[in-house]
């Protein structure tokens, strides 16, 4: 029981997962700050940031569900949490593909009921581009996996790693580098970059479904941002480069996270209908090949 | 508000273009089904105010209306004040007048793309156009001591001659190769063209019918330009093309904008090597009485300056036609039918100036009724001439 607790608040759950996503979001903003030019801040900012916002008052809208408005981040956070805690858990038993793709839906969907709830048009705008997004890239993503699965013939991530240590990585054989691809991009949706931060796209509507956070709410949406930074492109190395927590993975992980960077600059942000053409035609037929030929053994 | 679609503000407070203006957008879903735009926030009379300026000092007044094409407003004020009694412009200073209007030209381009990328939600594009929008501003220091706000204009000549061409020779090779390579670098990118193609389409016979200036009129394949149409300056003595394409899309007016920074270096390049030494003044005394109109190929297109002078030392009459103003409606016809994604980059691709346009309306404070408008100045205007006729025929 001590040893759960311990699991899921401190390592490899929240605790660790937050630090490392505060530092995943700081490379973001000082390689994106070097890429334009710009100096970029030192690497406490984002932290800094989250303490600020913490100190600041919470502010509620009017005629708002105070529950709704209010647990959503808190279900979005636990979400993250919990998918740290199972890819890295040392107990292989929780550690199931399933389950994590189920947990990872629940950020997005923190975002959708907190952006529906806070009764602002620009927020609702932002809450709805979020479930046509989520819908667009669930399909490659899932597509992605199981390619993995078909080629492990397991769900288990101990079991996918274990495969991986024997015969190979993933991302060596030809499917497993499509999936990758396929999942590389729905992992950029997952997080909100560009070309797919149609949700908050700050030019359009202001912050959308965060519009009318404010404070510790914010904050807590914040950290959840910045865990994704973490868990996400770590889950991508665990599943296509081998695991385990050691300075190998730790370069995997960063050539992942550079990745997702390099994309996000350079690239305009899509509009939400070339989104779901992208998602639903060229992704998820480079996720369908993928996965034929990990059935002809490719 | 008996609408039912979802009004989208972008307003004062939105962070889109940083200056006062307000869009209503009526959606339905992500489509726009109906757009307002209110402008008047920051009306500053300046009409008024350079009616108590003297003639010299109104040159620096009018070159406040707008931070971004600062010029523009004098070259065309000090030509409508020349305009009066013909005061003729010593050769070298209409070199450096071109030069100073098409620097400017440049850096007000760059900006606009820097702003595109921005709204694109591309921001790499809008630190690297900004980047490199820094060495013009520098050439503008090196010449007039300012980076924005040149006060190099005067009526009869300029304020300040150009002494190093060699090194602004080279300065402006440096620039040339920087627009090239933005103009590749977007052109080229496939996302941007998808972003870009056939959004926010102004066609031929609407340009015609909103009288739209500048870039956003060549776009839609209306060929004007005032540098062409009326030469003026030094650009009768320089070979340039103007740049008109047909399709009326924000990516043509992209295109245009980076091939004209182009246009605008060779401009700047030819008049450099052309120039001979001589006065840059005319060193006028008198303005004497009359009335001037003034024309200058703005960045954003073609601006007017009105001038009615008595023979005293201040205009009578000032009458500014920024090029925003003719451009800012044509928003009606290229927005609705297009996604909320796409508005707020339609309405930028205007490269709309507010402080140039602002306009103010005259409300009764007991009703909230608004007074004097278009119509009723048509009537008042009509009004008025019929009574000069009737006066003409005693």
């Amino acid at each position: 029981m001590m040893a759960m607790i311990f699991n899921f608040l401190i390592f490899p759950g929240f605790l660790f997962a937050a630090g490392a996503g505060l530092l995943a979001t700081w490379l973001d903003r000082k390689v994106t700050a070097r890429l334009q030019y710009r100096v970029g801040p030192p690497w406490f900012q984002p932290l800094a940031d989250l303490a600020k916002l913490l100190g600041k008052e919470i502010i509620v809208p009017e005629g708002v569900s105070r529950s709704v408005f209010l647990g959503a981040p808190l279900f979005g956070l636990a979400g993250v949490t919990l998918v740290s805690a199972i890819i890295f858990s040392p107990a292989p038993f929780v550690g199931d593909l399933i389950v994590v793709i189920y947990l990872l839906m629940l950020p997005p969907l923190a975002v959708i009921f907190g952006g529906s709830a806070s009764r602002n048009p620009l927020s609702a705008i932002g809450a709805s581009r979020e479930m046509k997004l989520v819908l667009a890239y669930e399909l490659p993503f899932i597509l992605a996996l199981f390619t993995v699965v078909l080629k492990t013939h397991s769900i288990m991530i101990g079991e996918i790693v274990r495969y991986q240590n024997l015969s190979g990585l993933m991302i060596g054989s030809l499917s497993g580098l499509f999936a990758f691809a396929a999942a590389l991009l729905a992992v950029q949706a997952k997080l909100g970059a560009v070309p797919f931060d149609l949700p908050e796209a700050e030019q359009e509507l202001a912050a959308g479904p965060l519009l009318e956070y404010s404070g510790a709410p914010l904050a807590v949406f914040r950290l959840t941002r910045a865990m994704l930074y973490f868990v996400l492109p770590a889950f991508l190395a665990v599943i296509f480069m081998g695991g385990g927590l050691d300075p190998w993975f730790m370069l995997k992980y960063l050539i992942v996270l550079t990745l997702i960077i390099l994309i996000k600059n350079t690239n305009p942000r899509l509009r939400i209908d070339h989104a779901l053409r992208l998602f639903w035609g060229p992704v998820s037929g480079l996720a369908a090949l993928a996965f034929i030929l990990a059935w002809l053994g490719k | 508000m008996d609408k039912k679609e979802t009004l989208i503000p972008i307003g004062p407070y939105h962070p889109l273009l940083e200056e006062p203006e307000f869009f209503k957008f009526y959606v339905e879903g992500e489509k726009v089904v109906d757009a307002e735009v209110r402008i008047g926030y920051n009306h500053r009379g300046i009409e008024k105010l350079s009616e108590a300026k003297t003639f010299d000092q109104a040159t620096f007044t009018v070159e406040r209306i707008c931070g971004i094409c600062s010029t523009s407003h004098p070259f065309a004020y000090v030509r409508a004040v020349e305009d009066i009694s013909g005061i003729a412009v010593p050769e070298r200073a209409e070199y450096i007048r071109t030069i100073i209007g098409d620097l400017e030209r440049i850096h007000s381009h760059l900006l606009w793309v820097g702003l595109a990328g921005h709204f694109l939600g591309y921001n790499t594009v809008f630190m690297w156009a900004w980047k490199y929008r820094e060495p013009v501003l520098d050439i503008f220091e090196a010449i007039s001591g300012n980076r924005n706000h040149y006060g190099m204009f005067k009526v009869g000549g300029v304020r300040r001659d150009i002494n190093d061409i060699a090194g602004l020779l080279k300065a402006i090779d440096d620039v040339e190769s920087f627009c090239n390579m933005l103009l590749k670098a977007v052109i080229d990118d496939p996302v941007i063209k998808a972003r870009l193609k056939n959004v926010g389409v102004l066609k031929k016979e609407d340009a015609i019918a909103m009288g739209v200036v500048g870039p956003v009129a060549r776009a839609s394949g209306l060929a004007i330009d005032v540098r062409k149409d009326h030469p003026y300056a030094a650009y009768d003595r320089v070979k340039f093309e103007t740049i008109v394409m047909e399709g009326g899309d924000i990516f043509n007016k992209t295109a245009i904008r980076l091939l004209e920074c182009v246009e605008s270096a060779k401009i700047i390049r030819q008049c450099l090597k052309q120039m001979r030494p001589g006065p840059i003044d005319a060193a006028v005394r008198e303005v004497g009485a009359g009335e001037g109109i003034g024309q200058h190929e703005a960045p954003r297109g073609e601006v007017i300056h009105y001038v009615k002078a008595n023979g005293s030392n201040y205009p009578e009459r000032h009458k500014i036609r920024a090029p925003s103003f003719m451009n800012v409606p044509s928003f009606k016809r290229t927005v609705i039918g297009e996604s909320l994604a796409d508005a707020a980059l339609i309405t930028a691709a205007v490269d709309p100036c507010y402080c140039c346009t602002e306009r103010m309306a005259a409300v009764e404070p007991e009703t909230g009724r608004v007074i004097l408008t278009g119509q009723e100045l048509v009537r008042l205007s009509q009004e008025k001439t019929e009574q000069m006729k009737v006066k003409l025929r005693g």
